[in-house]
């Protein structure tokens, strides 16, 4: 875990370093003159080697940072994560910004997502090969096809630019204004869940019909349970395991930035950070914006592994 | 002499389909048989000749729009196969229950071993939960679980195999059915635990009176166990007589290659006499006898006979039935040339 997140840091700082430009050059704008770059990067310690960059930086991180020397110095407070000179502003204060956005944005999604995808794969597991498994299959199989930009922007242009439905989008916070909250989250939510609850539903049913095949589920009708608790107790509780995997990965996949989302719905959200960045060069923030999604991940990783125990005692250690 | 009110089972022109794709399977053709109170019946026979689907059959647990079954069978005299599958749930688990081949599989490995014993009983019993995991572990030391109180709270991947058949047979037996169903018990086990197992089964039916069909393809375990032996073959009877007069009088050329096939001990051979062949798939039948394809002695019948026609279950004496056009001095001649049964 800890050697996980230390590679990883690794490989993000290099990736700051692989691209094909000079970080100084680019703390400046138009105006620049070569005085001005070579100052700042002294400043900001791009002339120190490679390996005293990435323990400035991690540093950095864990204890704060203070960039240059003598009066012109710039303190940035832990963890920093680099500075922006396009924003002019701490990368984390960027971060830290963006991250409820983005959370609120995956959480609400995930929660429908689950909700849906779990109880439609259960119903067409439940009746497979009738009339309720193939609509909903169907269902499925388009929302399956069906791209992010696409929906959203279906959305985006009938609910709110054609019918008026839903006012035009204007992230406010929840504490601040409850009801400007829902109306602009809505539409991303249910963007982002119509693909997952197809991807779930599948899942769902297709985990659902490979155990209800297991030996145990004859035992357990052998034993004259009714059908309702052969399903539910022991057909879905074994199925469950690969469904938490997914969901767990997938969850942090979106917490990283559910970057075309966001960018179709205008919330300021990880996924706006990261394409800004990517567009305008902002190295600091790529790489901060690389590794939040990849911490994330990595969390997932780790609270699926304990998942895995709560569900199936034969992971657990004895 | 069978009277109507010791028997406990009895099947009556069994059938089951299965429709697939490549055309419909009939796994179980016209099958009979009677199991009376206390007794045991052993169905032998090899890999796809029905013994399995047929007991799944009477237990109700074909599921699936693709299987059909046909015919009847009384449970207690009550009728199974017309009837109303939660009546037959009822009896599932309480009546009759049924232990499997593979204990590791068939348990449920996220449920500790009292959980499911538990539940067995909670299903069939308007009892607390208490009382319900106080019977299971009675149960389980009945079937010689050591160290119940720490056993019991286990998962099936803690156990050894011959432990998980012992938790299946405690599971099956715990209220007191008039009939299990054993298929396979001891196939997946060592050899050693396949004598346990056997042996507790032999004790467990004397102490309750269960009645015991008996799915094997182990004629030492039939030998061990059986009253009687239904032979089957290709979804069909072939023969069926008690356990004497199947060993010493066998009447059809399929039970004298399963018969040879078993290494004898007291015989010395350099190779064991398989039968050669494999059995008929069942999507293409032989329209004759089913067994008409790998039969040694298929010439000795006149005009084709086996190859035309299906020969009956015919009795060869009162407690014997066998499908043969074989005569019946032709059979005993064959039997002293070949040394089978006790001649």
């Amino acid at each position: 875990m800890i050697l996980m997140l230390t590679l990883l840091s690794i490989v993000t700082f290099l990736l700051f370093n692989a691209v094909p430009t000079d970080p100084a050059r680019l703390t400046c704008g138009k105006t620049c003159t070569p005085e001005i770059v070579a100052a700042n990067r002294i400043r900001l310690g791009l002339d120190q080697p490679l390996l005293t960059q990435y323990l400035e930086w991690m540093k950095g991180i864990f204890v704060g940072r203070t960039y240059g020397s003598g009066t012109a110095t710039f303190e940035c407070s832990t963890p920093c994560l680099g500075y922006s000179f396009k924003n002019g502003e701490e990368v984390t204060t960027l971060i830290v910004n963006a991250l409820p956005v983005t959370m609120y944005l995956a959480l609400g999604a995930f929660t429908l997502w689950m909700v849906v995808g779990i109880f439609s794969g259960i119903v067409a597991a439940k009746h497979q090969g009738k009339w309720q498994d193939r609509t909903i299959m169907g269902v499925a199989l388009v929302g399956y096809s069906l791209p992010v930009f696409f929906i959203g922007l279906l959305f985006l242009v009938f609910a709110i630019v054609r019918w008026n439905i839903l006012p035009y989008p204007n992230y406010e916070s929840p504490f601040d204004d409850p009801v400007a909250f829902f109306q602009t989250m809505l539409l991303p939510w249910v963007t982002l869940a119509i693909l997952y609850s197809a991807y779930y539903t599948r899942l769902t049913r297709s985990q659902i019909l490979e155990t209800m095949g297991e030996d145990y589920i004859r035992t357990a009708r052998a034993k004259g349970l009714p059908e309702r608790v052969v399903f539910r107790k022991h057909a879905f509780r074994a199925g469950l395991t690969p469904i938490v995997t997914s969901a767990g990965l997938d969850l942090a996949g979106l917490l990283g930035g559910a970057v075309i989302t966001e960018y179709i719905f205008s919330l300021p959200g990880l996924g706006r950070v990261a394409i800004g960045a990517v567009t305008d060069y902002d190295l600091p923030t790529i790489t901060a914006a690389v590794l939040v999604a990849a911490v994330f991940v990595i969390i997932a990783n780790l609270v699926v592994d304990i998942l895995y125990a709560v569900v199936d005692p034969r992971v657990r250690l004895t | 002499m069978t009277t109507k009110e010791n028997v406990i089972l009895e099947v009556k022109n069994l059938n089951v389909e299965f429709t697939t794709d490549d055309g419909i399977i009939h796994a179980v053709n016209n099958v009979s048989y009677t199991v009376e109170r206390g007794k045991t019946l052993a169905i032998v026979g090899e890999s796809g000749s029905g013994k399995s689907v047929s007991s799944l059959a009477i237990m109700g647990l074909l599921k699936g729009a693709n299987s059909k079954v046909s015919g009847e069978v009384f449970f207690n005299g009550q009728e199974l196969v017309g009837a109303d599958p939660e009546e037959v749930r009822k009896l599932r688990g309480d009546e009759m229950a049924m232990i499997f081949q593979d204990p590791l599989s068939a348990l449920h490995p996220y449920y500790t071993i009292g959980d499911q014993l538990a539940e067995a009983v909670l299903v069939h019993n308007d009892i607390s939960e208490k009382e319900a995991v106080t019977k299971a572990a009675q149960m389980l030391t009945k079937v010689g679980i050591p160290s119940v109180e720490q056993r019991i709270s286990e998962y099936p991947h803690q156990l050894s195999g011959g432990m998980r058949q012992r938790v299946m047979i405690a599971m099956a037996l715990i209220n007191g059915p008039e009939l299990l169903i054993a298929d396979e018990p001891t196939t997946a086990l060592d050899v050693t635990v396949q004598a346990q197992i056997l042996e507790l089964l032999r004790e467990l039916q004397k102490e309750f009176g269960t009645a015991i069909v008996l799915i094997t393809h182990d004629l030492g375990v039939v030998a061990d166990l059986a009253d009687e032996v239904l032979v089957m073959y290709g979804g069909s009877a072939v023969e069926h007589a008690g356990v004497r007069e199947l060993f010493y009088e066998p009447q059809m050329p399929y039970t004298w290659g399963l018969l040879a096939s078993v290494p004898q001990i007291s015989v010395k051979k350099e190779q064991l006499d398989p039968i050669p062949g494999s059995p008929p798939s069942l999507l293409n039948m032989p329209k004759g006898c089913v067994f008409e394809p790998r039969c040694a002695f298929k010439n000795q019948v006149a005009n084709n006979a086996c190859v035309d026609k299906f020969p009956d279950l015919l009795a060869v004496s009162e407690n014997h039935e066998a499908r043969c056009h074989l005569s019946e001095s032709q059979r005993v001649a064959i039997r002293v040339d070949r040394k089978i049964g006790k001649v």
